[in-house]
């Protein structure tokens, strides 16, 4: 339903211009509006958290349901004009123990898969290729690529008067207090490792499409990893209250496929704004000539 | 005659402010207790319509102009200082709320009103430690709320670090006096209810009226027993965090400042280590009052009673073993998350016992839906929705995509918004006529109920939609994309002002029509003690102490 929705908005939105971003606005993941679920899962270890977030609500929503039935049950049969003499029941030790047993059993039948989950969050399935650090300052965030020649960038909220400058004038595909003005940028497919710290108070590096999050906290680093599937642009917020500016200090992660990534890295090893301008140049490219294919 | 003399002496009662300011009585400290806690529930809960007003379109409206208004601020400045004020709204709401509403409210204003009378006893322990219980509770709130008008972050006025008040933030990112006046006031809130979870332990273990076992004693004077014991054992963990916390501002210490050796995380583990049972603190009392009112209202014993007494200390034993669940994403070793995602998940069983008993405590009577009724209703089941999504959030894997988006505020919030308030109200209306002898109109209390059930869960329920598209808390401003569910979610609050508003509006009509309430209003279900004594009841209650069959 929901994707039925989104893909209606996103028809009527291009249908009065050309169809220049089908091929990225159709991958970047972000909130949509009225959304009622995850976001669109971009790394398997997202699915597998998706997966065992309905798992657990095959149990609350009954758990739940079957709470308001019986309250409705004891209003309607046991009204007080409906049954004017009470019982004097207080006891009954079987249903007293069918409802601490029963209990446990569901909660065994959450735990077990819950503990997988969470020791696959924690086993990469290959050691990470590609190593990033991220630093988080008030507010903005610091990338360093970990290779052969270290090099950083940083990452700040897009502000509305540099789109132009910056070619990101696409509200869809760059959104207000997501966009940035530099992305993180990762090739598909390869696992990435993140490394996450701060300079002055305690941030949290988050990618809800991911299904990562882990705080950045001064005088420590934490590691989390990641494995897109997807080439696009994904986007995250800072998740831990971090002072004045805590709303305006996005996470934008742009995932591009091998071939793009080494020539970006090459680049921008020296030059990151030239790297991303042609990064944006290449895959707008590549976008136009899949529009026209269509 | 001296006997005489001596009687009359014994009966004295105090007037006018001497009565109130003084006052050892349980009774009128319970009443004070109240008082305080409608008057910092009203702004606490303004604060919270300041701030669904802020997130009702995106953008920064009014904290802008707040600021303007209140600091004076121009510009660019007003546009920061407004953030910094969005911030310091969050975390007064959120302290205000907890020290200075539902704890006032449940424990210091009907537990003291009811225990002593519950267990036969004619006043509390130590009644000059609950008068300084009370009276630390004014100052420790104006500091509170004069910290929202000293400076904290440069250009920034108040504590803007969440009620959490997580280091650094809360100390080298905000060097300014704020910080040090909320800690002041924890502390003083701290003790005050160290004092009074003293005052009630004692109370309760050594004043028992001849005949009242622990096994036969009323599951509210339970369920504030095992609440002052979390008080007690919890309290002084919080007091020695945010003691660190001030002298690391202030005198150089550098227990969480981790250039010098310090760790940013130790607070964070002191913090739950409190902040954990302090949830069950605010929720306890309430689970002893809807046990009453349930019963009360379907004519029939509590369902399996020892049940319920034993459950409420399992959820206290094992509330003190499961803190670093709030800390998931903050690095915790995966044995570590492993361990607090069992142990938070045992804490299902007792609260599940609970909520199925109090639902067989109803079946098979004879239900009215009085005002209160009406609210422990509301309450069982708005509980339960809070509680199976706690149960959700209890998977740390699963915590990874939720942990500090709005689905955690949704949840606790109907467990605590939705839980302990309405917890509050229907004891409110429950007591109420025994308090004051005066019956309110039903039919106030009934539109203040649905108007606030109404308004509460268009609140709360479209957070939980936010939470689960990722948008993260304690935000002045979000992605346009979450406008919609914020909408709704800054109507429910309107809607829940009214409820307030109505609220108060039936306290003053009943005090105005003076409909005279009698002893027991209630009928044959309210066989606690409370209800034989008249209404309101006398100074001094139990001269002669009750005898329990």
């Amino acid at each position: 339903m929901r994707k039925f929705l989104a893909s209606a908005e996103f028809l009527a939105g291009t249908a009065g211009s050309a169809v220049l971003f089908s091929g990225a606005a159709a991958h970047a993941d972000q909130p949509r509006a009225w959304e009622v679920s995850f976001q669109d899962p971009a790394t398997d270890m997202m699915r597998q958290i998706e997966r065992f977030g309905n798992y657990t609500m095959w149990f609350i929503v009954p758990i739940t349901v079957l709470v308001l039935v019986l309250l409705l049950v004891c209003i309607v049969r046991f009204r007080a004009s409906a049954n004017p003499v009470p019982s004097r029941t207080s006891h009954n030790t079987l249903i007293e123990v069918i409802w601490t047993v029963g209990p446990v059993i569901v909660l065994l039948l959450i735990a077990i898969p819950s503990f997988q989950l969470l020791t696959a969050q924690y086993t990469p399935p290959e050691e990470a290729k590609l190593t990033v650090k991220a630093t988080g300052n008030q507010w903005n965030w610091d990338y360093e690529y970990q290779v052969d020649k270290t090099f950083s960038f940083n990452s700040a909220v897009l502000q509305d008067g540099d789109r132009a400058k910056a070619g990101k004038q696409d509200r869809n595909l760059y959104p207000r207090l997501l966009a940035v003005d530099n992305e993180l940028v990762v090739p598909v497919n390869t696992t990435t490792r993140v490394l996450i710290t701060a300079t002055d108070v305690i941030h949290s590096f988050a990618v809800p499409s991911f299904g990562i999050k882990m705080d950045a906290v001064p005088g420590r680093t934490n590691e989390t990893w990641f494995k897109a599937e997807k080439e696009g642009l994904y986007y995250g917020q800072c998740s831990q209250l971090c002072g004045k500016d805590h709303a305006f200090m996005p996470i934008a992660v742009r995932v591009v496929s091998d071939a793009q990534f080494k020539t970006w890295l090459e680049t921008a090893k020296t030059d990151v704004p030239a790297a991303n301008k042609a990064l944006m140049a290449e895959i707008d490219g590549t976008n136009k000539v899949a529009a026209a294919g269509n | 005659m001296a006997e005489a003399a001596a009687h009359d002496h014994g009966d004295h009662r105090p007037h006018g402010w001497v009565r109130w300011v003084y006052s050892t009585n349980h009774k009128d400290i319970g009443t004070l207790y109240l008082i305080f806690a409608i008057m910092a529930g009203v702004i606490g809960g303004a604060l919270s319509v300041a701030i669904r007003l802020e997130l009702q379109e995106p953008g920064i409206q009014i904290f802008s102009g707040l600021a303007q208004m209140v600091y004076g601020m121009q510009g660019d400045a007003a546009i920061d200082g407004g953030k910094s004020m969005y911030n310091a709204f969050g975390a007064a709401h959120g302290l205000i709320m907890i020290f200075f509403m539902v704890m006032p409210a449940l424990i210091g204003g009907f537990a003291n009103w009811m225990v002593p009378i519950m267990i036969g006893a004619p006043d509390m322990a130590f009644p000059r430690m609950n008068n300084i219980s009370f009276w630390l509770l004014p100052p420790a709130f104006i500091l509170l709320l004069s910290s929202m008008f000293v400076p904290s972050a440069p250009g920034a006025f108040g504590v803007g670090g969440g009620w959490t008040i997580y280091p650094p933030l809360s100390t080298s990112g905000q060097p300014g006096p704020a910080m040090d006046l909320a800690i002041l006031s924890i502390h003083i809130a701290g003790a005050s209810s160290i004092l009074g979870a003293i005052n009630f332990i004692t109370t309760i273990f050594n004043m028992r009226a001849p005949g009242m076992t622990l096994h036969k004693m009323p599951l509210f004077a339970w369920a504030v027993l095992i609440t002052a014991f979390l008080l007690l054992l919890s309290l002084p963990v919080l007091a020695g965090g945010i003691t660190m916390l001030l002298t690391d501002r202030n005198f150089g210490t550098a227990f969480f400042v981790p250039d010098q050796g310090g760790d940013p995380l130790l607070f964070q583990h002191l913090f739950w280590f409190f902040g954990h049972p302090e949830v069950y603190i605010l929720i306890l009392p309430g689970f002893g009052i809807i046990s009453h009112i349930v019963s009360t209202f379907s004519k029939k014993p509590v369902f399996g009673y020892l049940g319920m007494a034993y459950a409420m200390v399992a959820i206290g034993a094992v509330g003190f073993i499961v803190w670093a669940h709030h800390m998931y994403t903050t690095g915790l070793s995966l044995d570590t998350q492993r361990y607090f995602v069992f142990a938070t998940m045992v804490i299902a069983v007792p609260t599940g016992v609970k909520i199925f008993s109090w639902i067989a405590t109803m079946w098979g009577g004879s239900i009215s839906f009085k005002p209160p009724m009406l609210w422990a209703l509301g309450f069982i089941f708005l509980f339960t929705i809070g509680g199976v999504t706690g149960v959700q959030l209890a998977n740390a894997g699963l915590d990874r995509s939720l942990h500090d988006t709005y689905f955690v505020i949704a949840h606790f919030h109907y467990v605590l918004s939705l839980g302990a308030v309405f917890a509050i109200f229907a004891g409110w209306y429950y007591w109420f006529p025994k308090m004051t002898g005066y019956m309110y109109s039903p039919v106030i209390a009934n539109t203040h109920f649905w108007v606030t059930f109404v308004g509460v869960n268009l609140i709360f329920f479209p957070q939980h939609f936010l939470g689960l598209a990722g948008m993260p808390r304690r935000t002045v401003d979000y992605p346009d994309a979450f406008a919609g569910w914020n909408m709704i979610s800054s109507y429910g609050s309107y809607i829940a002002a009214v409820g307030v508003a109505i609220f108060l509006y039936g306290v003053f009509e009943a005090f105005q029509k003076k409909r005279v309430a009698g002893a027991n209003p209630w009928g044959e279900g309210a066989t606690t003690l409370e209800w034989q004594l008249p209404s309101p009841p006398p100074f001094h209650q139990w001269e002669q102490l009750p005898k329990i069959k």
